[in-house]
């Protein structure tokens, strides 16, 4: 009787062609790209990292969370309190304490500490919310992202308000935002096949029965909400690294709805999901911002008129997800046998429960 | 006690508009459990619609010229219209997706035609004079409470009073709450789905328009994000109400309204600007005590 191979063997081809693919996209984009598209592409592995962190949470546990941009605001603001240069510190951002106004870290050292702070505001909170079920959670932590921005829009000297906090080191580029990338994936993972990710998955389909198994629905989610918020600060923190400032407007809803946009396009229970949905978006934006610049066609520029391409952005969201409900993988995942995609996570079953209702 | 008069209004009147969000939040997803997260976008169109066709900073207002009489009717056909086109044109496909794509797609829409009008009419807020005489304040009991205030509360009586009746009394009002308890054995009794899903759709539209108007009377000026806030609200306390509760979607527009107020009018001056914190920490606490809403319907009880 042969042993089956065991999970790891069966999915590891998973993170390994996603982050192969990436890589691909970094080095071509540093061989052939403008600067501007460099950009570009560091901006998509940073929402790569969010939407996989997002998929940690919401994939595993069935839950949509509203509320994971404020970990990524945490990040930010974290990593902007570490890597500021003192001087420029002690004059706009008097409250800080003592400490903490003295320091200058690198980036090195201060992602990771970001990262851990905002997971640590995660293990406090997600105690308190991972209680919750279904909607009531999901809007549980839209509070958590009300109560956050709140806070950092005005507690003035700490976080400078409303306004932008500069002075942040701009040490982005193509490889280390790949390498935030592949960590997220990496991290995204090894969770997944965890055994704690393996119980959350359980209680996502059949909450009862796998409670009737033992499982600790609250502490699985909570693992899991620690994890996802950890991922998040890590992006926070680039973030912070790749526009040199950060203002608390661009950690709230508008990111919020784009990221998880992303995620259910993409497939919400998959990690390629996750990683397709950010690349297929972040494509098509690029697309009809060159299209808003004007093309070339044989003489004549025919430009489309700005504000364009949102409405196409919306428009083919929907197209998308009329067509493909459970988005563009249909929740399976990239893998060697079955080309192109392989099914590996069943999709959720509807319990009699949801029907009736 | 002017004071607490005073509060008393402000409260009332910021939550009846609350309450008229929730509630075109609580009926589209009472039918098909879509948590339309484009109500803002509509409540803000409605509003432009107002401007149209002038895209001017100092708006000249057109249909905002026509009298009282003729541009609230205008209005509620513009708020129903778009609410119905919505749902023939995307919602319809999404019926038996799962409720995060529903949602996402409603988001989506909302992306599209906040675009929309931004490319219409620019970022920039207009100004629009409507009905200046409703800002003056009325003498009641020595407070001086504004009219618009009044209004607001007398409206969302009016409208509250008048869908009641419709719900309670009428045969649509029984098929409409009966698809909002079960919808598939509404379906199987014989409701008509259709009707019924695009009943509650023009009813939330023009629940849309009303609060444009008052929002528009109130600030004096038209902004593309002046929707948002009030569907976050909104949905907020329709989950708080209990999904599926009508009645409790507007009992927690109510309560989230007055408890801004309170707040506000409560904590010390240097917290104050921490009301929205106290407000979505209060929301929170509410859950965790009852997780399954404050009014929920006996139906929505988990039978395992």
């Amino acid at each position: 009787m042969s042993q089956r191979p065991s999970v790891m063997w069966r999915t590891i081809a998973t993170p390994i062609i996603l982050a192969v693919l990436l890589l691909a996209i970094a080095a071509l984009s540093y061989q052939f790209g403008s600067r501007s598209f460099n950009r570009t592409v560091v901006e998509m592995f940073i929402n790569i990292m969010v939407v996989v962190g997002l998929y940690v949470f919401v994939g595993n546990s069935g839950l949509l969370s509203f509320g994971h941009i404020s970990f990524m605001c945490l990040g930010a603001y974290m990593t902007a309190w570490l890597t500021i240069p003192p001087v420029m510190k002690s004059i706009t951002l008097k409250g800080l304490p003592l400490w903490l106004l003295h320091t200058k870290l690198p980036m090195w050292v201060a992602t990771p500490i970001s990262g851990l702070f905002a997971a640590l505001f995660a293990l406090v909170v997600g105690r308190v919310i991972m209680r919750l079920s279904g909607i009531a959670a999901s809007i549980a932590t839209f509070g958590l992202l009300g109560v956050v921005n709140n806070v950092y829009s005005n507690w003035d000297s700490v976080t400078g308000g409303q306004g932008s906090i500069v002075g942040i080191p701009p040490t982005m580029n193509v490889w280390n935002g790949w390498l935030g990338a592949a960590a997220a994936i990496a991290i995204a993972y090894a969770y997944a096949i965890s055994r704690s990710g393996l119980a959350l998955r359980a209680t996502r389909d059949e909450a009862v029965a796998a409670s009737g198994s033992g499982i600790d629905l609250v502490r699985e989610r909570l693992i899991a909400f620690v994890v996802s918020a950890f991922i998040i600060g890590l992006a926070g923190a680039l973030y912070a690294h790749f526009l040199s400032i950060v203002n608390p407007g661009a950690f709230y809803l508008r990111t919020t709805f784009i990221t998880l946009s992303m995620l259910v396009v993409g497939g919400m229970y998959s990690l390629s999901g996750a990683v397709i949905g950010v690349v297929a978006i972040s494509t098509l934006i690029e697309l009809f911002r060159d299209l808003e610049k004007g093309v070339n066609l044989e003489g004549f520029t025919v430009a489309l008129p700005n504000g364009v391409q949102e409405i196409a952005i919306g428009i083919i969201t929907i197209v998308i997800l009329m067509y493909l409900p459970s988005g563009l993988t249909r929740n399976r995942e990239l893998s060697w046998k079955g080309w192109p995609l392989q099914r590996r996570l069943p999709r959720p079953v509807q319990t009699a429960l949801e029907k009736s209702n | 006690m002017t004071g607490l008069l005073q509060i008393l209004f402000d409260a009332l009147s910021l939550g009846s508009l609350y309450a008229l969000g929730a509630l075109g939040i609580a009926l589209i997803f009472g039918v098909m459990r879509l948590v339309n997260f484009a109500h803002g976008d509509f409540i803000a169109f409605c509003v432009f619609a107002m401007l149209w066709p002038s895209i001017n900073a100092a708006a000249i207002v057109f249909a905002g010229n026509l009298p009282f009489y003729l541009l609230i009717p205008l209005l509620l056909l513009v708020g129903a219209g778009l609410s119905i086109l919505s749902e023939v044109i995307v919602f319809r496909r999404f019926r038996n997706a799962n409720p995060a794509t529903m949602m996402i797609a409603s988001f989506a829409l909302g992306f599209a035609i906040r675009n929309f009008l931004l490319m219409l009419f620019s970022s920039r807020p207009k100004s629009v004079t409507l009905w200046p005489s409703l800002g003056l304040p009325v003498e009641i009991l020595g407070a001086r409470i504004p009219m618009l205030q009044i209004v607001t509360i007398v409206i969302t009586l009016v409208v509250l009073a008048a869908l009641t009746l419709f719900l309670k009394r009428t045969r649509y009002g029984l098929e409409m709450r009966a698809a909002a308890e079960n919808f598939t054995m509404a379906r199987m009794l014989g409701v008509r789905a259709n009707g019924v899903i695009l009943f509650a759709f023009a009813i939330s539209g023009m629940l849309a328009a009303a609060i444009g108007l008052i929002l528009a009377t109130n600030s004096g000026t038209a902004d593309i994000g002046m929707g948002a806030n009030v569907m976050l609200i909104a949905f907020i306390a329709t989950v708080i109400g209990g999904l599926g509760s009508i009645p409790g979607a507007v009992a927690a527009g109510f309560l989230i309204g007055g408890a801004s107020v309170l707040f506000q009018a409560t904590l010390p001056p240097d917290a104050r600007v921490f009301r929205d914190a106290f407000v979505y920490g209060a929301v929170i606490v509410v859950l965790l005590v009852r997780p399954q809403g404050l009014f929920a319907p006996k139906s929505a009880k988990q039978r395992v």
